[in-house]
């Protein structure tokens, strides 16, 4: 490949007439050489799996065995399946609910960051810890944290006389719901107060200066002059946290899988215990190409509705 | 909210802060935060080295605190299980593909910003379109497909899978450090008859090692971290790495599992966790670098 690649790029050759040959001595030809492994890689193993996953899903391919085509089967029998909807209302919920609660922790959390503190680096530091930790081992620590028998939580308050039996952390439903959004608000807060900050750090001094010589209060500072200089950033961290909440997969694997009688499946866990772990991939692939459109939305409204914020404030 | 947002600012309206005031709003909520972020790893930490008895006994051991702390959980995790093959295996898959995505995105974004093909601008947010597909919805086509090459149950199939999240990301990183390179550079370069493969590894290459240093320790967090993928591909124990091997290997019925799993899960972090405590600044430059492109 280096050799191609060490062809000169400006040098045209004059004498060689064919298309081909120019072509050959053109930029097009070495960003060519030069875009091939990246272009390998994501089409072999990202663009080709993603066609591959829609034609899984109309047909009644299992693990060992070659399937054909039965058309939109799958979607049918999706569609009557109760345990499917809970899944999609489960995702939705754990969706918009870690969404709305990161983004407003980790909006107040840079807002605290940005002040004048003293050891304010390691401070910055330690808050990325939760998201350095990969997520399934620190999932472990949570549901250790939420065992039904020795959870600490459950101590502490039956110490302080607010509870006289443990709490079933994961074994209630509504309670295993609370706890992997709890988990998950835990794991993605760091992120979006860090890329805030950073944000917020590039906000001129001057603004605040002027708005404060116009008489300006703190929340009207706020509102007018960080909020809006800080929209398009806010669109771009949460498109990525409302992407990576609704596919999430690992935490509730971690903590629940799924249970307790499928109250914390999320589309992606059901599609897995579907797909692989019974085998069925036609129906696996459907539930997950069942949350593509719900994707596209979900990126259109925080994406869109983000920048929609900025040209009204103009 | 009474000082403003700027360190000048502060300064000048110090005066109006009172001391308590500013604990109540800013010490006092950064501390319940710090202490509600830290807890799940204080709590493993202190799991990892408690003895067994103490684990469940909490009436007459205050959990909180540990007396008599020992390294038989984190000793049985190292000489009586296949800790070590794990951590070598992940070790291994993650250096192996953080360097193949290193190799792949910066030809990319080399290419992308400096040779400007016809396209280009094209490829760019088609790659970040890439960055945009979770692994959630494609690992069932791609289980079939890593069958077909034969690849099953191999740490390769890690190997090359890995990129597809990696690539996107340290692309646009890239782009953005190689953007800064002046192109006076590279024009003086060519001039005096150099090919591009020379600028690229002699110019830009040593130009660019504070981005190559953060989308590699990046790219090697993402990979340390993978779950879904590891989970699908790799079935037989010798070849699984730390976060699937700690959830189905250690997770059984035992009353007293408590303590191997939270040291599987501390010794499975701590390299991160060392790794970050070196290059915090890179970590940072990474994660909004990739998000201000």
């Amino acid at each position: 490949m280096a050799d191609i690649a060490l062809a000169r790029p400006a040098a045209a050759t004059p004498e060689s007439g064919s298309a081909w040959a120019r072509f050959r001595s053109s930029r097009g030809w070495l960003g060519f050489w030069f875009m091939l492994p990246a272009a390998a890689i994501l089409l072999l193993f990202l663009a080709y799996p993603l066609g591959k996953g829609i034609w899984l899903s109309v047909t009644d391919t299992r693990i060992g065995r070659g399937g054909s085509f039965v058309g939109l089967e799958n979607y049918e029998w999706l569609w009557d399946d109760s345990v499917f909807w809970l899944s999609v209302f489960n995702t939705l919920l754990y969706t918009v609910i870690a969404s709305i609660a990161k983004f407003g922790i980790g909006l107040y959390l840079a807002l605290l960051l940005n002040k004048r503190l003293p050891c304010k680096a390691l401070i910055r530091s330690i808050v990325l810890i939760p998201w350095v930790v990969p997520t399934v081992l620190s999932a472990l620590a949570f549901w250790w944290i939420f065992d039904s028998q020795f959870s600490i939580i459950s101590w502490s308050l039956r110490r302080l006389g607010l509870i006289s039996t443990n709490i079933d952390f994961l074994g209630d439903p509504t309670m295993a719901r609370i706890c992997v959004t709890f988990a998950n608000i835990w794991r993605g807060v760091p992120f979006i107060a860090i890329t805030l900050l950073a944000g917020l750090q590039t906000v001129s001094p001057s603004l605040y200066e002027a708005a404060s010589i116009d008489g300006a209060t703190p929340w009207q500072n706020f509102r007018h002059i960080t909020l809006p200089l800080l929209t398009p950033i806010i669109a771009v961290v949460m498109t990525f946290s409302v992407l990576f909440t609704f596919t999430d997969f690992q935490l509730i694997w971690a903590m629940t899988r799924g249970g307790p009688v499928n109250s914390t499946h999320l589309m992606a866990t059901l599609s897995y215990q579907r797909g692989i772990l019974s085998g069925n991939l036609g129906e696996g692939a459907a539930i997950a190409t069942a949350m593509v459109p719900f994707l596209i939305l979900a990126i259109g409204i925080s994406w869109f509705g983000l920048q929609n914020r900025k040209w009204q404030s103009g | 909210m009474a000082d403003a947002t700027t360190a000048d600012h502060n300064e000048g309206m110090a005066y109006l802060d009172t001391l308590p005031r500013r604990v109540l709003t800013v010490y006092l909520p950064l501390v319940v935060i710090l202490v509600v972020l830290l807890f799940p790893f204080y709590w493993m930490a202190l799991t990892a080295i408690k003895p067994d008895e103490q684990l469940i006994d909490m009436e007459n051991y205050n959990p909180f605190w540990v007396v008599a702390p020992t390294f038989k959980h984190i000793g049985k995790l190292l000489f009586e299980t296949r800790y070590p093959l794990w951590l070598w295996n992940t070790m291994l898959v993650s250096v192996a593909a953080t360097a193949l995505s290193l190799f792949a995105s910066v030809l990319a974004a080399y290419a992308i910003v400096r040779i400007r093909y016809k396209g280009s601008a094209l490829v760019g947010v088609a790659i970040f379109m890439a960055y945009l597909v979770p692994p959630s919805i494609l690992f069932i086509p791609l289980a079939t497909i890593i069958q077909a090459y034969g690849l099953y149950d191999s740490p390769m199939a890690l190997i090359l899978v890995y990129p597809t999240i990696l690539i996107p990301f340290s692309t646009w990183l890239l782009m953005g450090y190689f953007k800064t390179i002046p192109y006076e550079l590279e024009e003086c370069a060519l001039i005096d008859g150099a090919t591009r493969w020379q600028i690229l590894v002699k110019i830009i290459l040593p130009l660019a090692v504070p981005g190559l240093i953060s989308a590699g320790i990046f790219s090697f967090t993402l990979c340390w971290n993978e779950f879904i993928y590891a989970l699908t591909f790799l079935s037989s124990t010798q070849n699984k790495t730390v976060p699937v091997a700690v959830v189905s290997e250690f997770v059984d019925g035992d009353i007293y599992r408590w303590g191997s799993l939270m040291a599987g899960a501390l010794v499975g972090s701590l390299p991160l966790v060392i790794l970050y405590s070196f290059f915090v600044e890179h970590y940072v430059s990474a994660m909004t670098g990739a998000v201000k492109e």
